[in-house]
């Protein structure tokens, strides 16, 4: 199930059944049909391909915010939770703040200092998201530090990277792989929360969050318009959360 | 085990009662298919409703209220000298008569009569003085209604006579006094309340949730208004706005979009007109390559107007090819012919080949993204210069980013956006005048600016017509920027009122509004 | 109390960051607040006069640390935007005063409703031991996890306000006005709110009785005697309950900070619209003070979240 949505999302990045912005008059609030099989838009647009579109979209700005923050996250969390001190100290209270902060205003500051667009929508949920990761592998480094193998390794003379990265890191990664799952899923929920704000992604750019805004003024007369792309919101996280919650259980 | 699936299904059959119960406590409000007609029925007295609002009220001052959405409201509640009527003229309001000296340097304003303020005074010539000399910077330096800095003194000459002297002559002065009248001293107190001459009175101002007003009962046009109290009720989405409209929580609606209009048509009474907007793709005459006249021409070509007309205001607006608003009758001069209203991609292509660009170029186009109408016609404007070889993308900024760097900084290539106009022709028009702070274009015509001055300093008014006609079509002929439309406002009238009119201007004219039997 | 003392330490601290990154924030991006008021209609002169009034002529420096010492003296300034009546503008505390209630009783209805609907869920699901029902709960709770809260108010909009009617969109009461109506038009977003984290709730207490009802107490309370009932809701539902409650307060946290995008969708005139239009219109005195309320909220309630956990698990405090 997850699978074919993937699979949409990425066939929609390249080809869809009909271009995503070609507009028609004619075909204003079509219902759906085997045309057009979400029906059309108030612009005569094909639902679907822009639901194809969204899909890649989402995907894509989700795996670079997951991939962004988790890197930093490892990198950050790990030198912290091993080392301590004052530098730990610092950026505890500086994810503290991050935390504290909406997360929307702070999207919201860094699109307007650099612009918007898909590259500074992940970066500033990249930022967004840093802080969770930080500290899930900031806990882990420190449970782990204490351990008798990294102690007995660290008697032997290992380099400190090759502790941390070769001895530490890899003990992590079952707990690391829930916590990715599940920020992969608040990474799309962000992303479209943002879109739908009218902050994330902009148009004429086919994006699920705005489709459902664009779409809340017309839900007597197209409700299509509106159940298309929310429900391929909720197919996507709920994909994804069984996948985690599969993945959970394997580890067990 | 079964008694807990029973358990269950009790719960959720609760749940389902308790929510079912709620359906039909509201009525539906669907009346008779109504005519798009603000039509007759007889008029009673009394009531009060619900009007929907985009915009937060930006002062409750007359003289400070910049924003349109503002004005539209403050006109029920104060009133200037003159006041404009639904034909674009003016009528007398607190003046009962004024004359203007043959040098256009003198006006001279008889108060009308024992009106008074909603807080009961009555109206003395101390006030207009205050009031006159605080909106043109007579009193402290700053003018408050720029058109009015040309005041140069406002004398008493008795107890209903006020005497007024300007430093140029401009006959579209006189528009520019309906600038409200408020007591004397009001502007400077504490915890001033809002008081004003006009048919209602402020009642109560809450931030994001609107502004009510009552009725003024010694309103001094006898039988006006109707209603009881209007509570003006700031919406924060055209969508909700549709919702509410739906769920009877408002009454009149006034910034439809089409396709709502479309869907609202069955149970309210929809009535439309040309708006006071011109809407433009404004194109940057100082940015590469639109600093080219021919590349200015390719895009006006490469427009459908009518195709965009189509898709953003249902074949309501009117199309317009220069800045001039056609509700101005004497003066407005039709161009749509100059580029044609709809796609000529040969000719396009053929400019943009002389110009150096066979293959086209890339065009940003900045909207202000809280409107949706511009966003909307972003969409359409950018999918048809495509046809042209013109990559154009859509870049939506706030509002506020939109007025810092496109408006004051002028640091955009192209916008799509609406300038408002008033009841004089020279209002647009000034704008585009090479060393006009207003110039947000940078457009730049010495042959412009010399009919613009001329226009605006002719007295006589054939003479002058003709002038700003010649004005527009400068501006058209050299592609100042790619005009558009006059969109259309359309309100959503609740079926069982009546008496809404229109006005050239931006006002929501309230007094005339009643409920019908 | 060394504890108490340093928390409030890192509050302060926190805080303090917090509003100097808004600060700057607010003078890095585009637009400011003069523009944003006057508009297309601005004059030089009524421009100088509006920086004057707004006091936006001192560098930077000097405005922050005069607006620090305000909110140390209890004055939350004024707001640039939003006017009291004609001479006045809108004092910052009575403004968000006057929607913290909405935003308020926006929480304590949600989380009514996700306690009242979580617990017997959770409970009922932790002691059926039907599979098919097992299945079918895990699947619901999943999919209403899925829904992101616009969507699902879009659907309470629909379904409640459009299809059975049982309120009008967008026809909210002020409290002021009328409280019954106004508390029954915000269970309408509060069920919006609820759904998914009473999934959330419910599942997590399910799991977190499971673990107790394999435990060693339990055993021994049922070889004992006890009856089931006894066992259920005396020792495991008991125990079981103690992390759900440091759940809801996090949860608690997050409706408080996180009821914008609602907000939005229902048209309520709470914080999150007025977060929201304050940033648009650089309204920054407003936008400075529920910062720090918000982050003020958020870090509050982990640290009762924290006392809570040292209360029940004496073994944590020593650290």
């Amino acid at each position: 199930m997850t699978g074919l949505v993937v699979l949409l999302g990425i066939l929609g990045v390249f080809w869809t059944p009909h271009s995503t912005t070609a507009m028609s008059a004619s075909e204003r609030f079509a219902a759906p049909s085997l045309g057009h099989f979400f029906g059309t838009d108030n612009f005569g647009r094909d639902i679907f391909s822009r639901v194809m579109k969204g899909i890649g979209t989402t995907i894509l700005i989700s795996t670079l915010v997951v991939a962004i923050s988790g890197a930093a996250g490892i990198l950050v969390g790990a030198l912290t939770g091993y080392f301590g001190g004052i530098v730990d100290e610092i950026v505890m209270r500086i994810t503290d703040a991050i935390n504290g902060f909406p997360s929307i205003l702070l999207a919201l500051v860094v699109i307007s200092v650099m612009g918007t667009g898909q590259r500074n929508l992940v970066i500033s949920l990249g930022i967004v998201f840093m802080p969770s990761y930080i500290r899930i592998v900031r806990s882990e480094f420190i449970r782990l530090r204490d351990a008798d193998y990294i102690s007995r390794a660290r008697l032997m003379g290992v380099g400190r990277g090759r502790i941390l990265f070769v001895h530490i890191l890899p003990n992590i990664f079952s707990t690391f792989w829930v916590s990715v799952m599940i920020g992969f899923n608040n990474a799309i929920l962000a992303e479209s929360g943002m879109s739908y704000l009218g902050i994330g992604v902009q148009p004429p750019q086919a994006s699920l969050g705005k489709m459902l805004s664009d779409a809340q003024g017309y839900l007597t007369t197209a409700p299509w318009y509106a159940l298309a792309p929310g429900l391929t919101i909720v197919w996507i996280v709920l994909g994804f959360s069984l996948l985690s919650e599969g993945i959970q259980r394997l580890g067990k | 085990m079964k008694k807990r699936i029973g358990v269950l299904l009790i719960m959720a059959l609760l749940t389902m009662a308790a929510l079912g119960g709620c359906a039909g406590g509201t009525e539906d409000s669907s009346g008779d298919n109504s005519s798009t007609e603000s039509q007759a029925g007889n008029p009673v007295y009394g009531g009060s409703i619900v009007v929907g609002i985009q915009q937060d009220v930006d002062s409750l001052d007359p003289h400070k209220a910049t924003a349109a959405g503002t004005k539209e409201i403050l006109f029920n509640i104060f009133e200037g000298l003159v006041k404009p009527d639904e034909n674009g003229d003016l009528m007398k309001a607190l003046a009962s008569d004024y004359t203007i000296s043959e040098d256009g340097l003198v006006y001279t304003f008889t108060l009308r009569q024992g009106v008074k303020f909603h807080n009961g005074n009555v109206v003395t010539a101390e006030d207009v003085k205050y009031s006159l000399d605080r909106a043109s910077g007579l009193l402290d330096g700053t003018p408050l209604i720029s058109s009015l800095s040309v005041l140069t003194s406002v004398d008493i000459l008795d107890e209903k006579t006020v005497q007024v002297t300007v430093g140029s002559a401009n006959t579209e002065l006189i528009y520019s006094f309906v600038a409200a009248i408020i007591p004397a001293g009001s502007g400077e107190e504490e915890s001033g309340t809002p008081i004003g001459t006009g048919p209602f009175s402020f009642v109560s101002y809450k931030p994001q949730e609107g502004i009510v007003i009552a009725k003024n009962p010694d309103y001094w046009q006898q039988g006006l208004p109707y209603l009881d109290e209007v509570n003006f009720k700031i919406v924060n989405s055209p969508d909700t706005a549709l919702l509410e409209l739906k769920g009877g929580s408002i009454q009149i609606y006034p910034y439809l979009t089409d396709s709502q209009a479309g869907e609202l048509k069955d149970s309210f009474q929809i009535l439309s007109a040309p708006s006071d907007v011109v809407q433009a793709l404004f194109l940057n005459n100082a940015s590469e390559p639109l600093n080219d006249v021919r590349i200015r021409q390719a895009i006006c070509y490469a427009l459908d107007l009518n195709m965009v007309n189509e898709y953003v205001a249902g074949g309501g607006a009117t199309l317009v090819s220069s800045a001039m608003l056609p509700t101005l009758h004497s003066y407005y001069v039709d161009l749509t012919d100059t580029y044609g209203s709809s796609a000529n991609i040969e000719k396009a292509q053929e400019l943009m080949a002389d110009a150096g660009y066979p293959d086209g170029f890339d065009l940003e186009i900045t909207v202000p993204s809280n409107y949706e109408y511009h966003m909307q016609t972003a969409e359409v404007v950018a999918e048809q210069l495509k046809a042209a070889g013109i990559n154009a993308t859509i870049n939506p900024v706030e509002w506020s980013s939109w007025l810092s760097d496109c408006y004051t900084d002028r640091n955009y290539q192209s916008t799509i956006s609406g300038i408002t106009s008033d009841m004089t022709p020279g209002y647009l028009t000034n704008r585009f005048q090479t060393d006009s702070k207003k110039n947000f274009v940078n457009f730049a015509s010495a042959a412009y600016d010399e009919a613009y001055q001329a226009a605006a300093a002719a007295l006589d008014p054939a003479e002058k017509a003709e002038l700003y006609k010649q004005v527009q079509k400068i501006l058209c002929d050299e592609a100042g920027s790619a005009f558009i439309q006059v969109p259309p406002i359309t309100i959503a009238m609740d079926p069982k009122l009546g008496g809404y009119k229109f006005y050239p201007v931006y006002v929501q004219d309230m007094s005339t509004v009643y409920y019908t039997e | 109390m060394k504890y108490l003392g340093k928390k409030i330490v890192t509050l302060i601290m926190t805080l303090f960051v917090v509003s100097a990154a808004a600060f700057i924030a607010f003078q890095i991006i585009p637009g400011d607040v003069v523009t944003s008021i006057l508009g297309t209609e601005a004059t030089p002169e009524r421009e100088a006069q509006l920086r004057e009034e707004l006091g936006l002529n001192d560098p930077p420096v000097v405005r922050y640390f005069r607006w620090v010492g305000g909110v140390l003296t209890g004055d939350l300034g004024v707001s640039y935007r939003y006017a009291k009546n004609m001479n006045e503008m809108m004092p910052v505390a009575e403004l968000i005063g006057d929607k913290l209630p909405v935003t308020l009783s926006l929480a304590a209805i949600s989380l009514v409703l996700i306690v009242v609907v979580s617990i017997p869920l959770g409970v009922l699901w932790a002691r059926s031991k039907n599979k098919v029902l097992d299945a079918a709960l895990g699947v619901i709770t999943q999919a209403s996890m899925a829904i992101p809260s616009f969507f699902l108010g879009i659907i309470v909009t629909y379904l409640f306000g459009m299809v059975l009617k049982c309120f009008a969109p967008g026809g909210y009461v002020s409290y002021e006005k009328d409280i019954g109506s106004f508390l029954f038009y915000l269970l309408f977003p509060a069920l919006a709110i609820a759904l998914p984290k009473a999934a959330m709730t419910a599942r997590f207490l399910r799991n977190s009785m499971l673990t107790e009802m394999r435990s060693d107490y339990v055993r021994t309370a049922r070889s004992k005697g006890c009856s089931e009932r006894r066992v259920m809701y005396g020792h495991v539902l008991r125990n079981a309950m103690m992390p759900v409650i440091t759940f809801l307060g996090m949860i608690i946290a997050e409706i408080v900070a996180g009821s914008i995008v609602v907000e939005q969708v229902f048209s309520l005139p709470g914080i999150g619209r007025l977060l929201i239009s304050s940033i648009s219109t650089r309204d920054l005195p407003v936008v400075e003070i529920l910062i720090l309320y918000i982050t003020f909220v958020v870090i509050f309630v982990y640290f009762l979240v924290d006392i809570l956990y040292r209360v029940v698990d004496p073994r944590i405090s020593g650290k």
